[in-house]
């Protein structure tokens, strides 16, 4: 390897690996088990597991055919709907949360007839949380999947159609399963994402144990009034991204394992 | 290290003690410039104020008069929860001034070596701030005890958060609020924007805030108070100026702009 590329190619292992090797040399390791027993812990776990589980679940519900609606609609204006879908994907957290807040929130846009009418206030309640977590999640899956359903195949579709299959049955029978490898994939990288969610969730969702307070928030919280809980959950996270990349690396050398 | 050039018709030995005083700064005590003058202008750089939220009105107001009796010196806010800063500066952050709003949180910074004699310097009071039509009608301070009415505080460990808990404590009622902010300001932000019934802050928030919210009182038999402590840190990059700051925040003059934005005298 000629040294102008291996220097930086270093440089830059290094630097992502460094804070990872930082984490785990400041670990508390004896302290651990005390740490991750703790109620509150336990309790921003489980909701983080929860919310990130039904952020996904919405996301493939609403996110799939808007992915195929995004791949296979021809009018005028859908890549400039396809651009804006996928905003949240460059969007910084925050700004989405706030975007929310102005939208969903008790005073907002939609929000205020969801109070007035139905006495449904989402900030600060564990739906709220799984919204802001699916607002920000949802595009991941949305281009993979959207991708995915580009490259199909249309004469196996074609085919399925002159049998005299449907549409609705084409798009079940035949393009869904041939999609499924990258729809396994978008769906971990949305979960993964949704987990990992800090900014839009603080913002919009508040923040209050056992209802709003997932782990990143959790972290972010608990490194002014104890550094070495804050670790142990970093830790808690890190092992948590690290099974979910080896899930998907698996997913993607066997790709048809998953139909 | 910062580059010091004395400006206009300063003396030359006084240029030469801020010079030695600030080069010094990183590895020695800072006291040793204490009581330095704030009318000196032989002071330059920048520094790095770490301000509880609470003080960001005040301190942006003295921030600007302080540069503009000492032309060259930039004041760089960082406001946060007293909480978060003393973290921060125990983590090596850049700081030269730590302003909290408990004692606490300035005994954790003192504890860890990073600051050593700190003078207090105001005392505030709590206040419930509600959105202007308040909606949930809260009157009183037990009000905020009902279950209908959402309630944002700051975090336990964030000095509104601890001083809050002392009112209740006084007032002998259990809050639960839906939302436990990360500093006063969220708290304040939440009110303003109408996501919750009401916020228990300062009263300086609620008076920087203007018409955004109202100011329901606490009854001075269950309010509770937080005295705000300053030092100037023993690792200052630019120890000469932030002594200076800090004399400048102590003297009548940064009294006066203390107590006309509703703090009180320690």
């Amino acid at each position: 390897m000629p040294w102008p590329l291996a220097v930086p190619a270093a440089v830059g292992a290094l630097f992502l690996l460094a804070p990872l090797v930082g984490l785990l040399v400041r670990a508390p390791w004896s302290g651990l088990p005390r740490i991750l027993s703790d109620s509150h812990v336990l309790s921003a776990l489980r909701l983080s597991l929860i919310c990130a589980t039904a952020a996904t679940a919405i996301s493939i519900v609403l996110g799939v055919p808007l992915a195929w609606a995004l791949a296979r609609v021809r009018v005028r204006g859908i890549s400039a709907l396809r651009a804006l879908v996928t905003l949240p994907l460059v969007l910084p957290p925050v700004v989405g949360g706030v975007a929310l807040l102005f939208a969903l929130g008790r005073r907002g846009l939609i929000g205020q007839y969801l109070d007035h009418w139905f006495g449904l206030t989402l900030p600060f309640t564990t739906p709220g949380v799984i919204v802001a977590e699916t607002f920000v999640a949802m595009p991941f899956l949305i281009i993979t999947v959207e991708g995915a359903f580009r490259g199909v195949d249309r004469g196996l579709e074609e085919a399925a159609s002159t049998l005299g299959a449907s549409r609705l049955t084409v798009f079940r029978r035949v393009t869904l399963p041939l999609i499924a490898p990258s729809l396994v994939a978008g769906s971990v990288l949305c979960w993964a994402r949704a987990l990992g969610e800090f900014g839009a969730t603080i913002t919009f969702a508040g923040n209050f144990p056992g209802v709003t307070q997932t782990m990143p928030l959790n972290v972010y919280l608990a490194l002014e009034s104890d550094p070495e809980a804050a670790i142990a959950l970093s830790l808690v996270l890190l092992a948590v991204s690290l099974l979910v990349l080896a899930g998907l690396r698996d997913r993607w050398l066997r790709p048809t394992a998953a139909s | 290290m910062q580059v010091h050039e004395a400006v206009g018709g300063v003396a030359l030995a006084a240029a030469l003690a801020a010079a030695v005083a600030g080069c010094g700064g990183s590895s020695s005590g800072g006291t040793k410039a204490a009581g330095s003058s704030p009318s000196a202008s032989a002071f330059s750089g920048t520094i790095n104020v770490f301000a509880a939220a609470s003080l960001t009105e005040a301190f942006s107001t003295l921030g600007r008069q302080f540069e503009d009796a000492h032309p060259g010196v930039k004041v760089v806010f960082n406001f946060a929860a007293s909480s978060a800063l003393a973290e921060q500066i125990n983590q090596g952050a850049p700081a030269d001034v730590f302003a909290s709003a408990s004692t606490k949180n300035m005994d954790q910074v003192v504890s860890a070596g990073g600051a050593s004699n700190p003078t207090p310097f105001v005392k505030n009071v709590m206040e419930i701030a509600v959105p202007p039509t308040n909606p949930a009608h809260v009157a009183t301070v037990n009000d905020l005890a009902n279950r209908g009415v959402k309630v944002a505080l700051c975090q336990s460990q964030v000095p509104c958060g601890a001083t809050a808990e002392q009112v209740f404590t006084k007032a002998k009622i259990t809050v639960k609020p839906v939302t436990e902010e990360a500093d006063v300001k969220s708290v304040l932000s939440k009110v303003e924007l109408d996501e919750v019934d009401a916020g228990v802050v300062y009263v300086t928030d609620v008076r920087s805030a203007g018409t955004k919210v109202k100011g329901i009182s606490i009854a001075s038999n269950v309010n509770a108070s937080t005295t705000y402590p300053i030092a100037a840190l023993t690792h200052a990059h630019n120890s000469a100026a932030a002594q200076a700051f800090v004399a400048y925040v102590l003297s009548p003059a940064g009294a006066s702009v203390l107590t006309a934005d509703g703090f009180e005298q320690p």
